[in-house]
């Protein structure tokens, strides 16, 4: 029987951190899935080797500091502009490969006039949404993609649709508008999922560099503090509660 | 017959415990440490190692990409 010393070997490597990824420990709490949307885009920058023509743009929201965790050029945009400063940065450098990374509180809230008009015009960037139905780095307060009878800090009795109106599916219109080439929504609660949602990544970030326009790729996603739940808890509550609202799969392109 | 044998390396000051690997392992070879890291978090370990079969789910969705894994070809007989 072969013991586990001479398995761990250099030459039986078969899975490792990626490249791209820097050696900070990510500040997200244990169990969140943009860390793991974070490991699968160094994946996808490191196999499709464009790590030099990789502009991110990060938002405001616990992903405000993706850029400590990526070894590639970024820019900070304020809540909710990142497709304005991802419009910019595609413009003025149009052979650069441009991504907004946009919670749902800064995409669906505070920024929907930037995204619906970016998407509208069909910027040539990859827009990566991450789900989570609430606003995660503030406290867990009511965001629109916040689901009917969900609690909330800002909900404790749940959200209630007469009030403040039904979750927004934001990615379905955005599919409406006729210049955006790829409209998506994928998970990364299981290691299929993974894969399906790293193939998703590797194709906009392959459109882009063919100059297809706009693609949108949502990732339904984890809060497992805002939703005071465990992070195996938190996978099987998003399956159960929100994957029936919002549904897996391609959507466009 | 060949068969294969896998194994992972966890980094373990930066694991925070999570158990998504746990849960993720096809064939129930992690768990949490009782012990805990610097930090305070149960890190994840192989708590039954001879069941690895290096296929690299455990690694695929940790969140920290704490994670390396290994794999070799052993002989049935060997
Ligand atoms: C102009 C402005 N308004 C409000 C805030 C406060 N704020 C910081 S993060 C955030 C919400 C972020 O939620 P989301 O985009 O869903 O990201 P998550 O933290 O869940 O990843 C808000 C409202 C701010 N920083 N700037
Ligand atoms: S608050 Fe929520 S979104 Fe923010 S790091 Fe923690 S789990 Fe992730
Ligand atoms: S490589 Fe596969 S079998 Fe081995 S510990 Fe990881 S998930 Fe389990």
């Amino acid at each position: 029987m072969a013991e586990v010393k001479d398995i761990i070997k250099e030459g039986n490597l078969v899975y490792k951190k990626s490249k791209v990824l820097t050696d900070k420990i990510m500040h997200y709490c244990p169990g969140c899935s943009h860390g793991v949307v974070h490991k699968i885009l160094a994946e996808v920058i490191e196999e499709l080797n464009i790590q030099e023509d990789t502009i991110g743009v990060s938002p405001v929201g616990c992903s405000v500091l993706a850029y400590n965790y990526l070894h590639i050029d970024w820019q900070q945009a304020a809540h909710g502009r990142a497709p304005a400063v991802a419009t910019a940065v595609a413009r003025l450098l149009p052979n650069k490969r441009v991504f907004a990374y946009q919670g749902d509180g800064d995409l669906a809230s505070i920024g929907t006039a930037e995204i619906i008009h970016a998407c509208n015009r069909g910027e040539n960037i990859v827009v990566i949404f991450i789900n989570n139905g609430i606003y995660g780095m503030t406290g867990g307060q009511m965001a629109p993609t916040t689901l009917e009878g969900m609690p909330t800090s800002t909900s404790p009795y749940g959200r209630d649709i007469a009030m403040t109106g039904h979750p927004l599916k934001i990615t379905e219109l955005i599919a409406q508008l006729p210049a955006v080439n790829f409209v998506t929504r994928q998970a990364v609660h299981t290691p299929a999922a993974v894969r399906k949602c790293k193939k998703a990544l590797q194709k906009a970030f392959e459109n882009i560099g063919e100059k297809k326009g706009t693609q949108f790729i949502e990732v339904v996603s984890t809060c497992n503090s805002g939703w005071k739940l465990s992070p195996v808890k938190s996978n099987e509550w998003m399956v159960e509660n929100m994957f029936p609202v919002y549904p897996m799969g391609d959507i466009k392109g | 017959m060949a068969k294969v044998r896998g194994a992972v390396k966890v980094d373990i000051e930066k694991c925070k415990g999570c158990s998504l690997c746990v849960v993720a392992c096809p064939t129930k070879v992690l768990a949490l440490a009782r012990e805990v890291n610097g930090k305070g978090y149960n890190y994840a370990y192989m708590a039954n190692p001879e069941a690895c079969i290096g296929c690299a789910n455990c690694g695929l969705v940790c969140p920290d990409s704490v994670i390396e894994v290994y794999k070799i070809k052993v002989e049935a007989d060997a």
